[in-house]
């Protein structure tokens, strides 16, 4: 069961490459991501023994991620379909498969058990969405694709070196140089420390810069500006767990040498501080909104660091923060996309009065920037206040000071973008396009703002009772 | 004794057939017959027989350049060894005096150079300091590679100390500083690729271009000079790359020979097969150089 | 046996040095390519032979000497360019920067505890060197394509490290790495292809619209 996780958007990408129709060629994405969703949620609830000697298992941290990847996939999915019907001038062959061997590496991901394995689906993950950004076939998007496939290669190449260092250690520790991430952390006591050191930093540049971490994050701006919204939504809600659940592993391994997690949680602290104020600097006066959002992404990696660096309370937290960020991300990105579509533009200062124009999708943008924000009822609300109130107990006040700073100031920069861009009228010069709100381009959104609501009023206690197991993996107290 | 008289008469008398040797071997790539072996003698003797003319506006130091730099040359060879025989002088730390000895003779050249007040001689007295500046650290990082592996800072047991043995060990570092040393050859004595010395063009002289006023005996004596720089520098490159020792003295200085003679073969295939460089090319490789051997260093430190 | 693994990985090093001061991208790409064939050659000489071994001897000699530079060349003679164009840092500089990296990771490599059958070998500090130098080639250098030869050169500085465990490391993940990078290089000799097409150039320094105002 958990092979056909993977093979099967490997089968969708194959015949997605048969297919010769661009208008029916889309209809492959639901149809596979309707069927992986159904297969993840009942490897959720049943979940097989590890398989192919032990490489492969799905513990709590990996159902997490899988959940909320398999979930934003599907609605993008359907929201794909909608979308592609408006973008018929190019062929969405690569697209198509592009988005499912991500699909397909991403479930790769979250079962892996030996980190070298990881590391291989999450570079595949790379690979694969480098085409997808380069879909506008403009400049800029190539500089983009660009910019995003040299700085993550060199990342992930970082991380391999972080592995083989890892790998080295256990070699000294007992002649027997294992990845599994089992017997890695039985014997990561006596691991060598220099070794284990030296690997701990290089796996953090490797993955953070995959995450998108500041000072690392310079391609994200770019890559999640250019692309379309919906490559957008999948490289901050997808890509983006992938990376974390990958510094999850490297949290285990730290926490089981006894020694090394403390360092580890300071650099985690010290480099989600700086994405946050890396964020809350160039969100003002962002006159991109694709590149806000971004800079949003940067913001919400800098606190899934922080609670994964607090430790303690703040674990549930972060792991309920994958959840959310991956989620509202989905619903500003799409809704984002569909702004852009509409005005064949994506600068404030041409897109005014989204409400009048295009009352779903602006109702949806602006919800989704009241839920990322950290408003309540939505989700990010409960997982960010978490995180900060499991800071003031822990007696981390200047963690705690500094993160609810940058929020605010991450708050009035976004809404200075967003505000003026829903609110008063549409630019009369604007020349009128045939985007108009549909079902399957404001349906999928809107039911990912249903699921943040459901989540951030009535958490559903299969979800608490993971995501508390989750923390428990993690270090956290039952 | 004998071994000393040896060691004197090759470094007075063998220089000039190096010249020839390379000249020959330039002529039968051209397909020419070339100029006989002993020609560079022919010129000495002819050089020393005619008058000399000296310009108004230098002063002793033009003079006096041509001499010391002989001086010089001719102390370094007294500290060479030849062969895998103890050279005549030797005592500890000579390794510096020996690099030390060529710094003093360049610069008299130089000066004698400036001394002219010419424009050409200016310029290739400018570019060849700027070149030796880059040549000389080369040069230094190999002493000190050679004096570490034989723990000493003679410069007769540095040289001696290579031996087959020793290259199969450190063959790597060995590699490096044949290949450096080789091209600091070519570079302190002005042959392609750094300096053409066959040209007739003075924007396109280094080394010929500081000698362009000097006559007669003066000339005679410059051109002995380089040739036992080339003696002295070659003698110390043969000692690293051919460490070959047989017990008997008498086959020691045959192999020498045929070393040195094979030396100038040599030099004269690179100058036959490759142009000179561009000017702006040479920092660059003469920086290579030092890079190889500075790597030779760092290997045999570690 | 393991001494001439010593001199081959000096040979990678030296490798480095010449790629850092040559303007000729051709002559690069063969560069990185005889580093990828000695790479392939250095298992056999430091472990036992073996089936797996000489596998994957023949995968990674052909994979990096092989299919990769002809990748690359066909994005380069695709896009018409010889040469690349003068570099941010200038040549000589980039060498001396070179040499100081070599030495440094020399340094670097005595505080890194070796197992008792890997003392004094080279692997630590040739790996690191050539690490720094696939960094070096991949910020200072202008033209797309040697950046890439950048990226290829810093994979190789890993995999150099990488050998020390390929008896304990199983097929698949080195499988796995190898094909990552194929499937990289290809992917961006496609976005080079594109670059070419769409600026006429593979100059990046021309792609500056995208930044903060």
């Amino acid at each position: 069961m958990l092979f056909a996780l993977v093979l099967l958007p490997l089968l969708g990408a194959l015949i997605a490459l048969i297919v010769p129709d661009n208008r029916l060629r889309p209809l492959i994405l639901p149809v596979i991501a309707s069927i992986h969703l159904v297969l993840a949620a009942l490897l959720l609830g049943n979940t097989p023994g590890p398989s192919a000697g032990g490489w492969i298992w799905l513990d709590p941290l990996g159902k997490i991620t899988l959940l909320s990847i398999s979930l934003l996939f599907t609605v993008c999915a359907y929201y794909a379909v909608g979308y592609l019907a408006y973008r018929q001038e190019r062929s969405n062959k690569i697209l198509c498969m592009g988005l499912l061997i991500c699909l397909a590496a991403m479930s790769l991901v979250t079962v892996s058990q030996h980190l070298g394995l990881l590391w291989v689906a999450l570079e595949t993950t790379t690979v694969s969405m480098a085409p997808l950004i380069y879909f506008n076939r403009n400049a800029r998007s190539i500089e983009a694709t660009w910019k995003y496939l040299m700085l993550c290669s060199v990342g992930i190449g970082l991380a391999l070196l972080g592995l083989f260092f890892l790998a080295y250690s256990t070699f000294l520790a007992h002649h027997d140089a294992t990845l599994l991430l089992g017997p890695l952390m039985a014997s990561a006591r006596d691991l060598n420390p220099s070794w284990l050191h030296a690997a701990t930093i290089f796996l953090l540049v490797g993955y953070g810069s995959k995450m998108g971490l500041a000072p690392l994050h310079a391609w994200k701006p770019d890559a999640y500006g250019e692309a379309p919204g919906l490559v957008g939504a999948l490289l901050a809600g997808g890509l983006v767990n992938c990376a974390f659940l990958s510094i999850l592993r490297v949290y285990q391994i730290c926490l089981a040498s006894g020694i090394e997690i403390q360092f580890f949680q300071k650099a985690l602290i010290g480099m989600g501080l700086i994405s946050m104020a890396f964020a809350a600097v160039f969100m003002a006066r962002q006159a991109d909104f694709k590149r806000m959002l971004a800079y949003s992404s940067v913001e919400h990696v800098g606190i899934l660091a922080i609670g994964l660096g607090l430790g303690k309370g703040a674990l549930y937290g972060a792991l309920f923060h994958l959840l959310n960020n991956g989620l509202t991300k989905g619903v500003l990105f799409l809704s984002s996309g569909n702004i852009h579509r509409s005005y064949s533009n994506k600068t404030t200062d041409v897109v005014k009065g989204v409400l009048t124009r295009l009352p779903w999708s602006g109702g949806l943008f602006l919800a989704g920037f009241i839920a990322i924000t950290g408003s309540p009822p939505f989700s990010p609300f409960i997982s960010e206040y978490t995180i900060v109130s499991s800071a003031f107990i822990e007696g981390r006040h200047w963690v705690g000071g500094l993160f609810l700073l940058f929020l605010a100031i991450i708050f009035i920069g976004m809404a200075l973008t967003v505000l003026p861009m829903v609110m008063g009228a549409p630019p009369a010069d604007i020349e009128p396009t045939d985007y108009r709100d549909k079902l399957l381009t404001v349906g999928p959104p809107l039911f990912l703002m249903g699921v943040i609501l459901l989540l951030g009023i009535w958490p559903p206690s299969f979800l608490v009772t993971l995501l508390q197991d989750g923390a428990v993996m993690l270090g956290a107290q039952p | 004794m004998i071994d000393i008289l040896i060691h004197c008469a090759l470094a007075l008398l063998m220089p000039p057939l190096l010249l020839g040797v390379i000249a020959k071997t330039k002529a039968a790539f051209a397909g020419r017959v070339g100029a006989p072996y002993f020609q560079p003698y022919y010129d000495l003797i002819k050089l020393f027989r005619k008058g000399s003319v000296f310009s108004v506006t230098t002063t002793w130091v033009f003079r006096a350049g041509p001499v010391i730099t002989l001086a010089a040359t001719l102390i370094a060879a007294l500290l060479v060894p030849l062969g895998r025989h103890a050279a005549p002088v030797s005592f500890s730390g000579d390794m510096i005096l020996f690099a030390y000895l060529f710094g003093l003779s360049r610069f008299f050249t130089t000066i004698a150079a400036l001394d002219t007040g010419s424009s050409f001689e200016g310029m290739g007295a400018a570019r060849e300091v700027t070149f030796s500046c880059l040549a000389e650290p080369t040069l230094f990082f190999a002493l000190i590679t050679l004096a570490r592996m034989s723990k000493s800072l003679t410069l007769s047991t540095i040289l001696t100390h290579p031996t087959p043995a020793n290259w199969l060990t450190a063959g790597a570092s060995m590699l490096l500083l044949v290949g450096a040393l080789f091209i600091t050859l070519l570079a302190e004595n002005s042959r392609i690729p750094f300096d053409d010395p066959t040209t007739h063009l003075e924007l396109t002289m280094i080394h010929e271009a500081m000698v362009l006023d000097h006559s007669g005996p003066a000339f005679g004596i410059i051109l002995y000079g380089a040739a036992l720089k080339l003696f002295v520098l070659g003698a110390v490159f043969a000692n690293i790359a051919l460490p070959v020792a047989t017990g008997n003295s008498f086959a020691d200085w045959g192999i020498f020979i045929a070393s040195m003679l094979g030396l100038a073969v040599t030099i004269g295939v690179v100058e036959s097969v490759m142009a000179r460089l561009r000017l702006v090319r040479i920092p660059q490789l003469l920086v290579g150089a030092t890079i190889l051997s500075a790597f030779a260093m760092l290997l045999v430190l570690r | 046996m393991s001494a001439f693994a010593d001199q081959l990985l000096v040979l990678v090093m030296l490798i480095n040095l010449v790629m850092l001061g040559t303007s000729r991208l051709l002559f690069c790409i063969r560069a990185v390519a005889l580093q990828g064939v000695i790479l392939g050659i250095l298992p056999g000489l430091i472990h036992p032979i073996s089936g797996h071994l000489i596998g994957i001897t023949a995968v990674i000699i052909l994979a990096k000497g092989v299919v990769i530079p002809y990748l690359i060349s066909d994005a380069v003679r695709k896009a018409h360019i010889r040469h690349e164009v003068e570099p941010y840092l200038g040549y000589v500089p980039t060498l001396l920067l070179g040499a100081v990296f070599t030495a440094l990771s020399f340094a670097f490599a005595e505080t890194l505890p070796l197992a008792p059958e890997h003392k004094d070998l080279l692997f630590i500090p040739a790996s690191i060197a050539t690490l720094l130098t696939g960094f070096l080639l991949l910020t200072t250098r202008r033209k797309a394509i040697s950046q890439v030869i950048g990226y290829l050169v810093m994979e190789n500085g890993i995999f150099v490290f990488g050998l020390l465990l390929s008896e304990a490391m199983p097929v698949m993940v080195e499988a796995g790495a190898l094909l990552d990078l194929l499937v990289g290089i290809f992917v961006m000799g496609i976005v080079i292809n594109h670059i070419s097409r769409e600026f006429s150039s593979i100059d990046t320094s021309r792609m500056r619209t995208l930044k903060e105002e």
